[in-house]
């Protein structure tokens, strides 16, 4: 017996090229963002990694079902995430204890 | 003895068991890339911005390999939701697009790299620098198609007018010839090893849906929701990889 029937997977296909629709064009916000001239340097790169949060965002949330996932899956993701913001957070922290270089 | 929870979610965890070990497979790859990012945020920094090479990866490339990897997302979870409706054929045909894309993505990333492998740097006796791609070399000389310039600094910046003529560089006159591999620079030692581990990942991706594409499908046969079940697996790993890219091209190709 199938999970899911026609309408659903052609409606669920539909969703698909919506996502990737989406994903394009946060590809080409992300490449304009690179090339626009700005005041300073940092605006390009905020809106550059803004556009990326949002792509990942749509691949996590539709395409890994992170949207509608089972509570399990949702604390390995919290307890992965807790991590990797601390693995990077004490990286970049580490380097305002070099001398020279941050406010040690 | 059959392998419990391989369809059926297990009670405690609500899903099966393949699932929850690819997301803990998943979770040691986010930490992985994260040391490897860290490391990157923290060299770049600590380089200032005017020891930082920009415009040295070839933007339309790196969008072009972006939206092919959104698109293989696309098509590998569209073969999984086939499979959920029973759709054999059409499961065939998005996971075959899907490896394909993810060929073209290797093929593109290795013309990348070969035009990388083949850019070299000359430092010749009278302290100018020749920057340029290989045309031949020989015991007597160096040929470049590139230009001199007067030192390293200029050549982090893109160059409007950056000529591109055949230099013949004596080869008695050459104090040191560099490819722009990874021994470079940090930057590129970056590039290298982050590009690197993701081309891996790539194929390791195509081997396991080629696999579940050829010889893997006819578990179809016998149990076609396990085998449903080890699509939308390995799709997870697949869409892990596109994530990967999603920050990669950013941080590497555009800041």
């Amino acid at each position: 017996m199938s999970d899911l029937s026609l309408q659903e997977y052609n409606r669920f296909s539909r969703k698909c090229a919506l996502v990737f629709a989406a994903a394009v064009c946060g590809t080409l916000i992300m490449v304009g963002a690179s090339y626009a001239p700005l005041p300073q340097r940092s605006y390009n790169i905020a809106i550059i990694l803004a556009g990326a949060c949002v792509n990942a965002a749509l691949v996590a949330g539709h395409l890994m079902h992170l949207l509608s996932e089972r509570k399990t899956i949702y604390a390995l993701v919290a307890f992965t995430t807790l991590f990797f913001a601390a693995l990077v957070g004490l990286t970049i922290w580490s380097w305002y204890q070099v001398p020279g270089y941050g406010t040690y | 003895m059959d392998v419990p929870y391989t369809v059926q979610p297990r009670p405690d965890t609500g899903v099966y068991n393949a699932k929850v070990g690819m997301w803990l497979f998943l979770a040691s790859e986010a930490m992985l890339f994260g040391g490897l990012f860290s490391s990157y945020i923290l060299l770049r920094v600590a380089a200032g911005p005017e020891n930082w090479p920009q415009g040295w990866l070839s933007v339309p490339l790196g969008t072009i390999n972006t939206i092919l990897l959104a698109l293989s997302a696309i098509t590998v979870v569209l073969a999984w939701a086939a499979c959920k409706a029973r759709m054999f054929e059409r499961y065939k045909l998005y996971q075959g697009i899907t490896i394909l894309l993810a060929i073209v993505f290797l093929g593109i990333k290795g013309y990348e790299y070969s035009t990388k492998f083949t850019h070299y740097q000359a430092v010749m006796k009278d302290g100018r620098i020749a920057d340029g791609h290989l045309v031949r070399r020989s015991a007597d000389a160096v040929v470049l198609r590139g230009e001199f310039v007067k030192d390293r600094k200029s050549l982090l910046r893109p160059r409007a007018q950056a000529t591109h003529e055949e230099i013949v560089l004596p080869a008695a006159d050459v104090v040191s010839l560099r490819s722009y591999g990874p021994a470079m620079n940090t930057f590129l030692a970056v590039y290298f090893t982050l590009t690197g581990l993701h081309g891996l990942h790539v194929l390791g991706g195509v081997v396991v849906f080629a696999y579940l594409w050829g010889p893997g499908s006819r578990l179809w046969k016998t149990d076609p929701d396990r085998f449903t079940n080890r699509v939308e697996v390995a799709g997870l790993f697949w869409h892990f990889v596109d994530l990967v890219w999603i920050f990669l091209f950013p941080a590497l190709y555009l800041t």
